[in-house]
């Protein structure tokens, strides 16, 4: 697999978190700051539209391990793309967001997967679509099926939410930190066919560093 | 004295306005001692400054509300908007059939700010929706490209009670329609600083790109989100008239030892490619470094870092940690800076970092890293978080100071900028002015003050009759505005103030400013030299190093 390179650390659970960089995308307005500002604060405002990126962290407590996220939240603007797309590079997840009560931000949802898939080998990244604002229901445009096909069709986790009202949120990001550490055992195997390798690596400091940097 | 006939104040000896200016002068030159040289009273100046105050006045007077006038959403000009609409029509009239301008609240507004573009494309309206403007900004269009064709440009056209300001910055044209009594100049300037913001976020290169590359590009796509920040802006304009009218930042009062330190502590806290350091609360300026460089070569204007300050203040800042492009487009109007922002230990205190590479967000966020624990070692946070939280005013945590500190009875609001400031700092003009108490806590009062503001402004400053004092009795306040080598000034005084104990309240106030000199404005900016940034690839982007 893609990630066979990056040389996970087997074992992570004793060691300071796993760092995981995981960015936002998505068309204007569609609530991926207040994902974010939910999950990292959870709090909730209707907030002004992003300027250029903004960065979080937080440290998941997992059953098998600790993770800490480092969230790259994108303006949806056009106008900051350039800038955003440098914050692409080395990234281990990715929400797809769209508003479920625009069929035009789900649309733009598979431009952005695009994108994605130009600057990243097939797997090399988790990606799960969110359609946001459940809470929303009542002028939804994309229904829960078409959303589920989309993701089905390319291989992306799938979840609805609302940012509002705290309905998924959480469980979103659970389920992509979940999904991180299962790809990474499903690696394991593969280091762990060179054992020597491995115990040589393992006290590397630097090895932690540069899986996450990258 | 009361020009227009109203006698809120009281009038004793009825002296024309010619004498009134000549008696507070001289007594302002009296009184001196806080100023070594006050300016020369009783001149041929002064004389002209009477006579023409005389015709100010009346129209002054005329233009301002009757007393309880019934209010709308702008009661100041309510009473007289629904009958002059038809004559304001001929402006926005035509495209009054569909839609919006034929909507009688959105006729009724003080003043519209519109952005469209050279082929007529709605970009911005301050009011109403864009789309039901289409019509009106084709007018505007044609009005343009009218006198165009003549081989002309328009400015400006003077209708009965409406200013319309017409401004043409490459692809773009800005117009404003107001019926404030805001001078053409006032109004261009407030164009200019709506068109600084556009350019701030797209640069002046790129706006000029797209349009050449499709003449009727919507723009609104690259703009989304920004109309905030041009509403924001334009209703700044009418509540604090100050940063713009003199253009200078407004700094937050410190004492100076700490402003020193802070300012030292940011010196200190570099990063390759860093050029300026800004710490601010709530849109105002606690202290900030620049790069050498960037200071001796190409002073950083007033407006850009007053554009910055409104930029941080902006809630989109409000969480995390912020990295974007941002353009200072009097710096250079094509080049983006990299901007760093973050709030400080949970404060509302804003650091933000303006460096010239693109990648440096780590090596930023390491940058903050050190000011906060710099400021920890300091003991500057709790001393930061006092200032923060020291007024309860709701304009964004706003820290202020009331007029009351002054201990000048009478004095209802001031704003000041110094001018003796030595010479190699002058990249930072900086005025202070107190937070507006009641009787300026409405919207409405808190316009009159601003008009009563600028039209004094307007008289300092107009180009053909430069006044440098102007006392005048408007029926709901008293003002003295006054201009020196020292100083710039306008104060808002009781209407019941008489001159002379006008001119004790200005001595007052001087005294105290003079005082408290240290604390209200920062008097030695501090410096750093930093290796350019490293990383090559992002010269072309950027204005600072090809600029060099």
């Amino acid at each position: 697999m893609a990630q066979a390179d990056r040389t996970p650390q087997p074992g992570a659970s004793l060691s300071p978190p796993r760092v995981f960089k995981l960015v936002l995308l998505g068309s204007g307005s569609v609530g991926k700051s207040s994902l974010a500002l939910r999950y990292v604060k959870n709090d909730f405002k209707s907030i002004l539209p992003t300027v250029g990126c903004a960065f979080f962290t937080k440290v998941v407590h997992m059953e098998s391990a600790s993770l800490k996220f480092e969230i790259w939240d994108t303006a949806g603007q056009e106008k900051y793309h350039s800038v955003c797309h440098l914050y692409f590079r080395g990234a281990n997840a990715a929400l797809l967001v769209y508003d479920i009560t625009s069929k035009d931000s789900f649309l733009r949802a598979r431009h952005w997967l695009k994108d994605l898939e130009s600057e990243f080998l097939p797997g090399e990244v988790v990606v799960m679509l969110v359609g946001n604002k459940t809470d929303l229901s009542e002028a939804r445009e994309v229904t829960f099926e078409e959303g589920k096909e989309f993701a089905e069709s390319k291989k992306l986790l799938f979840m609805e939410a609302s940012a509002k009202l705290n309905h998924q949120v959480t469980e979103i990001f659970d389920a992509v930190a979940q999904e991180l550490l299962q790809r990474e055992e499903r690696v394991d195997p593969t280091q762990r066919g060179d054992p020597r390798l491995t115990l040589n690596q393992a006290p590397h400091p630097g090895r932690q560093a540069k899986c996450c940097a990258r | 004295m009361d020009a227009g006939g109203n006698t809120a104040a009281p009038a004793p000896g009825d002296a024309e306005d010619l004498e009134a200016t000549r008696l507070s002068s001289e007594e302002a030159g009296d009184s001196g001692g806080v100023h070594k040289d006050p300016p020369d009273p009783g001149d041929g100046d002064l004389e002209e400054t009477g006579s023409k105050a005389k015709d100010l006045l009346p129209s002054l007077l005329s233009s301002l509300p009757q007393p309880e006038a019934p209010s709308g959403t702008c009661g100041l000009w309510g009473p007289t908007a629904p009958g002059s609409s038809p004559k304001g029509g001929p402006e926005n009239g035509p495209g009054g059939q569909g839609g919006d301008p034929s909507d009688e609240d959105w006729r009724n507004q003080r003043k519209h700010v519109f952005v469209l573009s050279e082929a007529g494309k709605p970009i911005y309206s301050r009011y109403g929706s864009v789309e039901a403007l289409s019509a009106t900004m084709g007018v505007m269009t044609a009005l343009v490209s009218f006198v165009q064709s003549a081989g002309d440009a328009i400015r400006a056209i003077y209708a009965e009670d409406h200013k319309l300001v017409f401004l043409q910055q490459g692809p773009l044209l800005l117009v404003a329609v107001s019926r404030t009594p805001q001078s053409a100049a006032q109004l261009r300037g407030e164009l200019l600083a709506v068109h600084a913001q556009i350019v701030s976020t797209l640069t002046r290169a790129s706006v000029a790109r797209i349009f050449a590359h499709k003449q009727n590009y919507d723009l609104r796509r690259l703009l989304a989100g920004s109309e905030r920040t041009l509403d924001r802006l334009l209703d700044s304009v009418e509540r604090d008239p100050g940063v713009l009218l003199l253009g200078a930042v407004r700094c937050v009062p410190l004492a100076r030892p700490l402003r020193e330190a802070l300012g030292a502590l940011l010196q200190r806290c570099t990063a390759p490619g860093l050029a300026l350091s800004v710490l601010a609360v709530g849109g105002r300026l606690i202290t900030a470094a620049q790069e050498r460089t960037v200071l001796t070569e190409c002073r950083l204007d007033p407006a850009d870092l007053q554009l910055l300050l409104d930029w941080v203040g902006a809630p989109a800042f409000a969480a995390g940690e912020a990295w974007a492009p941002v353009c200072l487009p009097r710096f250079n109007p094509d080049g983006f800076f990299y901007a760093y922002v973050a709030r400080l230990d949970a404060m509302p205190v804003c650091l933000l970092l303006l460096g010239t590479d693109r990648e440096a967000f780590h090596a930023m966020a390491a940058c903050r890293r050190l000011v906060e624990d710099g400021m920890r070692a300091l003991g500057a946070t709790r001393a930061l978080a006092e200032v923060a939280s020291l007024s309860n005013v709701p304009s964004a945590s706003a820290p202020a100071y009331s007029v009351q500190a002054v201990g000048a009875p009478g004095l209802r609001h001031f704003l000041y900028k110094p001018l003796d400031i030595p010479d190699h700092h002058r990249q930072l003009p900086q005025f202070t002015s107190p937070e507006l108490e009641a009787p300026y806590s409405r919207e409405e009062e808190q316009h009159r003050l601003s008009d009563l503001y600028h039209c004094l402004h307007a008289r300092l400053h107009s180009t053909s009759r430069p006044l440098r004092l102007i006392y005048h009795v408007a029926e709901k306040e008293t003002l003295l505005a006054w201009v020196t080598s020292k100083f710039e000034l306008y104060t808002c005084l009781s209407p019941l103030v008489t001159k002379a104990g006008a001119i004790l309240v200005v001595t007052k106030l001087l005294r105290w400013v003079k005082k408290e000199e240290d604390r209200l404005f920062i008097r030695y900016p501090p410096k750093y030299s930093t290796p350019p940034a490293t990383s090559v690839d992002q010269a072309p982007h950027n204005g600072f190093f090809t600029g060099l």
